[in-house]
């Protein structure tokens, strides 16, 4: 094969309490579609953004060309010739379309910008990108969603670029807008360009990859597999399985099989959730497994009251639940660990005993006083029965590693003493350490009697940590019945049903 | 199925992988505690304003001595502070919630002048004063309904909403009057805020009275609580089940009801009602409420520190008064202070990590 492009090895990006990036190896050659595949939270944005030069890995090697470089900053990035294509596009929609190409880099004599000169280059990359349809005089307000990222593409192209990197370029695009992508990309290629392909849809990545990187939990899973050969199973194994063996805690032997605590009743949302019924007991945690896209989440949500059902109901112990309300949920005695904890669960710059007691604050009141006392005599108990490290409900959870986050998310609930409890990616940004204590923990919870719902991309986890499970694919429920009965490969049959081997 | 696609070996992570992060966690936790932590104590959160605070003062008995360093001059400068004192701990909530309200200084123009209509001074001579009273609350508080309904159930930005409350209530009050200043008849009521207890005048009781219910009502109600964790994370927030509208809009009610207060407080001190009363209060307010250490972004801030930024405000104001400086000079003056206190403000926040 011809030189290598770029070398990534051993990069290591560490946040606050969490190792985003853990030893991942990325190399690119030369006129190829390198595709990058895995879960969300696996380290692609992360990675993608080390390349882009906003992010400084703490640990590894770059190289560039032959050379090692350090990307200090996006401009040295830029100037080594790697444009990166952000999902949310990084245009200025009053611009114009020849503006917003020229952004930052004008063509300009003393001071004033070459608008002829700039409209005619800006014309000609167009042309290049096989767009010549769109007028450089247009404000990129008014383009569509592809139509801007034909422009984000002609401004990397504006400078001399060899790599560019798309991130999930086929999420804002339909079927018709996909192809002419493919065609752009076909296109860069044939002229010498590399390009680092995003996105969660394997047939896009057959169609048009050359070869694929699979990162799972902040490592690389495998890398430079034929994209066109790699059997589809192979490749979510990869990106689903486990790569270290978890110890789940034993199931307990025997569950009511009467008495549910959620039912749950022809539950539709059109285009996310069609039609899904399922019981949830006390004691038991049941999971829902599927692909992104399979209307997992959604479900989690619309039990909660954060997403309005279009029909059917939700019941808690046999009582229904006004649609749409979270209040409702919570009053119903449902709790919620939802997916992005820091955006939607903790108060990052609060301690650990606000953050502990916000959901029961009538519990610990006394005509809405707050008895700080006995706040603080049960937010030290949770510190202690949870393990919250350090020990010190004072300490702002921001401080916190992500596991021990996760920790004060569901002590949360334990304080205000919830019979149903949502668990969406538990184990999400969580270290892989940690992850057996969050295990153990659901599974005792659940021994004291609380129903636990359970979502995660993590095929292993959910059979591992479930008594039953529901597997989903395109919104539909298409398999339910114990854990026990049913091993990884089934599941990922099931889920992509038709191209089961 | 091509060589390339076997299984890679399961990585296995180091034993003690856990142990590290964990370590690491703490060692970033353990960084700022020594100096970041005795700053986000009250008392040090409020030292450099009570520095500032001490400073303004020397300079106030080294250039106006004892015309500054007098128990009537203390006492003016804690009446002066005392209006603008009641509308900002009501603006401190609205702003730790994640709000603003533009309106404030507009409320208390409207509110002065709807209590001190001829028909409202008429209704009080023939019964009570307390009726001015009554009138300006509620005046006061239904602007701050109408405020909160608007941002909370009409999901308009606050900025906007209270910016067209301040044109329209002043624009309402102008009406009202007629533009022309109503001077207060009912004797009973200038009298009773006009007067004294204990030697210090009724109205700097009532700017203390209420920061002393702000403080209480932030720091050990659930009210307090949830006021920080909406401006904090207003969807962790929802999600853990308080009703992120209803509070907003309570918010709303309460800067209202204070408004309400000081216009009782600005009839009382200059026995009239105006439509120019209250003129720029929104800016002095939420001046105040920056330099006391709130965050604009919400989630966090103390009543301590909006009582020390009104104080520092009317202690500047006086003593350049006494010095014979115009007003130009102290605007200048004030700008500087801001400037300084939010750079102070981002320098502890920074440290405090970039989350």
């Amino acid at each position: 094969m011809t030189e290598p492009l770029l070398q990534m090895h051993a990069i290591v990006k560490q946040f606050p309490g969490v190792r985003a990036l853990d030893g991942v190896d990325l190399d690119v050659v030369p006129a190829e579609v390198h595709c990058l595949l895995g879960q969300n939270g696996a380290g692609k944005s992360t990675l993608i953004k080390v390349l882009a030069g906003v992010h400084q890995p703490d640990e590894g090697s770059i190289t560039w060309q032959g050379e090692e470089v350090r990307l200090a900053n996006p401009i040295a990035a830029m100037r080594l010739g790697i444009a990166t294509i952000y999902q949310e596009l990084d245009l200025v929609d009053g611009l114009t379309v020849t503006e917003n190409i020229y952004l930052g880099h004008e063509m300009s004599t003393l001071g004033l910008t070459r608008r002829g000169d700039a409209q005619h280059a800006a014309e000609a990359l167009l042309v290049r990108l096989g767009h010549p349809e769109i007028s450089p005089r247009r404000e990129v307000g008014q383009l569509s969603a592809a139509g801007k990222q034909i422009v984000s593409m002609a401004r990397a192209l504006s400078h001399d670029v060899k790599l560019i990197v798309m991130d999930e370029p086929s999420a804002v695009l339909d079927q018709n807008e996909v192809h002419r992508l493919f065609r752009v990309i076909r296109d860069l290629t044939e002229q010498g360009v590399a390009v680092v392909y995003i996105s969660h849809r394997l047939e896009e990545i057959r169609e048009i990859g050359d070869r694929v990187t699979v990162l799972k939990d902040g490592r690389t899973v495998a890398t430079g597999l034929p994209a066109k050969e790699t059997p589809t199973a192979e490749v979510i194994r990869l990106m689903t399985g486990r790569s270290i063996e978890y110890v789940f805690p034993p199931r307990r032997a025997e569950i009511a099989a009467d008495g549910a605590v959620l039912e749950v009743r022809n539950l539709t949302r059109p285009g996310e959730f069609h039609d899904i019924g399922f019981d949830v007991r006390p004691g038991e945690v049941y999971g829902l497994v599927g692909l992104v896209g399979s209307g997992r989440s959604e479900i989690l949500e619309t039990v909660y009251g954060a997403r309005k059902a279009a029909t059917g109901t939700v019941s808690i112990r046999g009582k229904r639940l006004r649609a749409g309300s979270v209040g409702a949920a919570v009053s119903a005695g449902i709790g919620m660990a939802p997916e992005e904890r820091k955006s939607q669960a903790l108060l990052l710059n609060e301690s650990i005993i606000n953050n502990l007691t916000v959901a029961s604050l009538a519990k610990f009141s006394r005509g809405s006083f707050v008895q700080r006392g006995d706040e603080l005599t049960a937010a030290t108990e949770q510190v202690e029965a949870l393990d919250i490290r350090p020990h010190d409900p004072t300490r702002e959870v921001r401080t916190l590693s992500g596991g021990n986050q996760q920790k004060v998310v569901l002590g949360r609930w334990l304080i205000k003493g919830c019979t149903l409890l949502l668990l969406d990616e538990p184990t999400r940004g969580v270290d892989v350490g940690a992850r057996s204590e969050i295990y153990a923990l659901v599974r005792q919870l659940a021994d004291d009697g609380v129903a636990v719902l359970l979502v995660s991309s993590e095929v292993p986890e959910v059979l591992g940590l479930a008594d039953r499970v529901l597997v989903l694919r395109e919104g539909r429920a298409v398999y339910e019945g114990p854990a026990e009965d049913i091993d990884e490969h089934q599941v990922l049959d099931l889920v992509m049903e038709g191209s089961a081997a | 199925m091509s060589e390339q696609a076997t299984p890679p070996p399961a990585v296995t992570p180091p034993p003690d992988e856990h142990q590290r992060v964990e370590a690491a966690a703490e060692e970033t936790a353990k960084r700022e505690s020594s100096f970041a932590r005795m700053m986000n104590s009250s008392v040090g959160r409020n030292l450099g304003l009570v520095i500032a605070l001490v400073v303004l003062i020397i300079i106030g008995v080294a250039t106006a001595g004892d015309r500054f360093a007098s128990v009537d001059n203390m006492l003016t400068i804690l009446r002066l502070a005392s209006v603008i004192g009641v509308v900002s701990i009501g603006m401190t909530f609205v702003i730790i919630g994640g709000g603003i309200d533009l309106s404030v200084g507009a409320i208390v123009a409207l509110a002065s002048v709807w209590a001190t209509t001829l028909a409202t001074q008429t209704m009080a001579e023939n019964s009570t004063w307390l009726v001015m009273v009554l009138v300006a609350l509620a005046v006061g508080t239904g602007c701050g309904v109408v405020n909160g309904t608007l941002i909370a159930y009409g999901r308009l930005a606050p900025f906007i909403a209270t910016l067209a409350m301040l044109a329209a209530a002043r624009g309402l009050a102008e009406i009202i009057s007629d533009r022309k200043t109503q001077i207060v008849d009912v004797r009973e009521f200038v009298e009773f805020f006009g007067g004294s207890f204990l030697g210090i005048p009724r109205l700097v009781w009532i700017f203390a009275l209420v920061s002393a219910i702000g403080w209480v009502l932030l720091n050990r109600t659930t009210f307090g609580r949830r006021t920080i964790s909406v401006g904090g994370n207003a969807v962790a927030a929802r999600l853990a089940g308080i009703n992120v509208k209803r509070h907003t809009l309570y918010l709303y009610m309460l800067v209202g009801f204070a408004c309400g207060i000081a216009a009782i407080m600005i009839i009382a001190r200059t026995t009239t009602g105006s439509s120019t009363h209250g003129l720029l209060y929104e800016l002095d307010a939420i001046a105040a409420v920056v330099i006391g250490g709130t965050l604009l972004t919400g989630g966090r801030g103390t009543i301590v520190g909006t009582v020390f930024g009104v104080l520092i405000f009317t202690t500047l104001t006086n003593v350049f008064t006494l010095n014979n400086l115009d007003t130009s000079s102290q605007a200048v003056a004030k700008g500087v202070i801001i400037v300084l206190a939010v750079l102070l403000q981002q320098r502890v926040a920074g440290r405090n990590g970039s989350t």
